[in-house]
């Protein structure tokens, strides 16, 4: 079972408005990787230009915010969940 | 007939139409209500807004609706108290509580921002309004939807004050408890507005919404007769209130209503959960906490205009404090029994802080100040519940009375 990633509504466009696809990574960041690999063009809109995830696009691993896990080098495994989601909501 | 060209982000300035978006989908930048300022100037005067409506709508030429208002008739315009007893109490010349606890109709400053975003829900067509609250939002949601006649999903943390609760189940919408705190209701709601299409206030609303909030700063601007104060003090959860405050301020100084701006604006929170302030005060990067304080109001871990607010901040070269849970309780009494206001616990913090930074000289002595006050104390009242006087029971006879009653009186 692949690592399923939510794709957030400014991104379908570049995943065939796809809401949620499927990685095979091992990280984190290595999901990113493999994002970029199938939809190309989407990790520049998740990372700036050092590759630092952009402060306004948070990431959750199975509903806990990567920033209180290991960011990106958080672990992945088969059936986890990884949601992109912008942060500027709420309040 | 109103005066906004679209939406532009607010980092890289991309532009958008008039539509239910909120993020740019190239930099995930906030996007923001573009206005023709040049032809507002044109219009625009401290006689056309003195005899607007006494409520926000006053300040409609600011508001990014383009027909007329159609939510929110009566709220806003909330009174401007000369607070001379506090002021006295806290060290300072001169002293004044912008007073949202009495915002019409549910009592906190939410019912300015749901105003603007359900009239707009309805102009972009919507039936069904959505939010991500930690209570006072939920009130407003429920009641002014209700009024309009909106379908409302109303998603909150499961546990909130009782009286949040109530005063939201009262107006019968769908109210939906997530098992997890605010950030984990706003992530949900997140996807769910990706998914399906409501109007969700506080998500693809929520530039639109954001502005209502502007109006807390016009009116202590029209209120202290045109000028600004030479500090604010504003709670933050997501920090959203105290940018568009001195967005408020900016655009009136711009406008030519008022003169140059020269108020500091401070960030209130508390401890437990004050990513905005530790970040102000320790010049660091915003970092997510998972709160834990009583001021529920405020418990965003994850502020979505943290950044935003530290820049305002920063602009206007004020500060930030950080009060814990005893100083929240004082600070709500403190308010009571010298002003005769109640405030909830997200106003304990504002009140605790100024008391903190006036204290620490950061605000002056012969300075002008303006406490927000955001919220009503008769919806936390679990917070202050123990440390509050008892009553005396007496038997309904005038001996009882001269027994328990003037023997205490004479003690």
């Amino acid at each position: 079972m692949p690592i399923t990633v939510r794709i957030p509504s400014p991104l379908q466009k570049l995943t065939q408005d796809k809401s949620e696809v499927s990685v095979s990574a091992t990280t984190i960041g290595g999901c990113i990787q493999d994002l970029e690999k199938n939809y190309p063009g989407i990790k520049a809109r998740i990372c700036d230009e050092q590759g630092n995830i952009r402060r306004f696009v948070n990431i959750f691993l199975n509903e806990e915010d990567i920033r209180f896990l290991k960011k990106e080098q958080t672990s992945v495994k088969d059936g986890d969940e990884v949601s992109i989601v912008p942060a500027i909501a709420g309040g | 007939m109103g005066f906004v060209r679209g939406l532009k982000c607010r980092e890289c300035a991309k532009t958008y139409p008039v539509e239910a978006l909120y993020v740019c989908e190239f930099c995930f930048g906030s996007l923001e209500v573009d206005y023709d300022y040049e032809a507002i100037k044109k219009v625009i005067s401290h006689k056309r807004i003195e005899s607007g409506p006494n409520t926000l709508w006053r300040y409609r030429d600011l508001l990014p609706i383009d027909g007329e208002p159609t939510v929110g008739f009566y709220s806003g315009f909330t009174p401007l108290v000369k607070a001379t007893r506090l002021a006295d109490e806290l060290g300072v010349r001169e002293l004044y509580i912008k007073d949202d606890s009495v915002c019409h109709p549910t009592l906190s400053f939410k019912d300015r921002v749901v105003a603007v975003a359900l009239s707009k829900a309805r102009e972009l067509g919507f039936d069904t309004v959505a939010c991500a609250s930690t209570g006072n939002l939920a009130n407003a949601v429920s009641a002014h939807g209700a009024w309009a006649g909106f379908k409302r999903y109303i998603f909150i943390p499961h546990d909130l004050e009782q009286a949040k609760i109530v005063g939201t189940l009262v107006y019968a919408p769908n109210l939906i408890t997530v098992r997890g705190n605010y950030d984990d209701v706003n992530r949900l709601c997140s996807e769910i507005a990706a998914k399906y299409h409501w109007g969700f206030v506080n998500i693809n609303l929520r530039p639109y919404y954001a502005e209502g909030s502007k109006t807390f700063g016009f009116e202590v601007a029209e209120q202290l007769g045109w000028k600004t104060p030479d500090h604010l003090v504003c709670p933050a959860a997501s920090g959203s209130l105290l940018v568009k405050i001195w967005k408020g301020f900016k655009e009136f100084e711009k406008l030519g209503l008022i003169g140059s701006v020269k108020t500091k604006l401070h960030c209130a929170q508390a401890q437990g959960c004050s990513p905005i302030s530790d970040s102000i005060l320790n010049k660091t990067d915003i970092k997510p906490v998972k709160p834990k304080t009583i001021a529920k109001s405020l418990a965003i871990g994850n502020p979505a205009d943290g950044y935003y607010a530290k820049d305002a901040v920063s602009a206007s070269k004020g500060s930030a404090a950080v009060v814990n849970d005893a100083e929240i309780v004082e600070g709500i009494q403190l308010l009571a029994q010298a002003e005769g206001i109640f405030t909830e616990t997200a106003g304990g913090v504002t009140v605790a802080s100024a008391k903190k930074l006036i204290e620490q000289g950061k605000i002056g002595k012969n300075d002008s100040v303006v406490i927000a006050i955001t919220g009503n104390g008769l919806k936390t009242q679990e917070a202050i519940q123990g440390s509050l006087g008892q009553a005396l029971e007496i038997g309904p006879h005038l001996k009882s009375f001269e027994e328990k009653v003037l023997a205490e009186a004479s003690r």
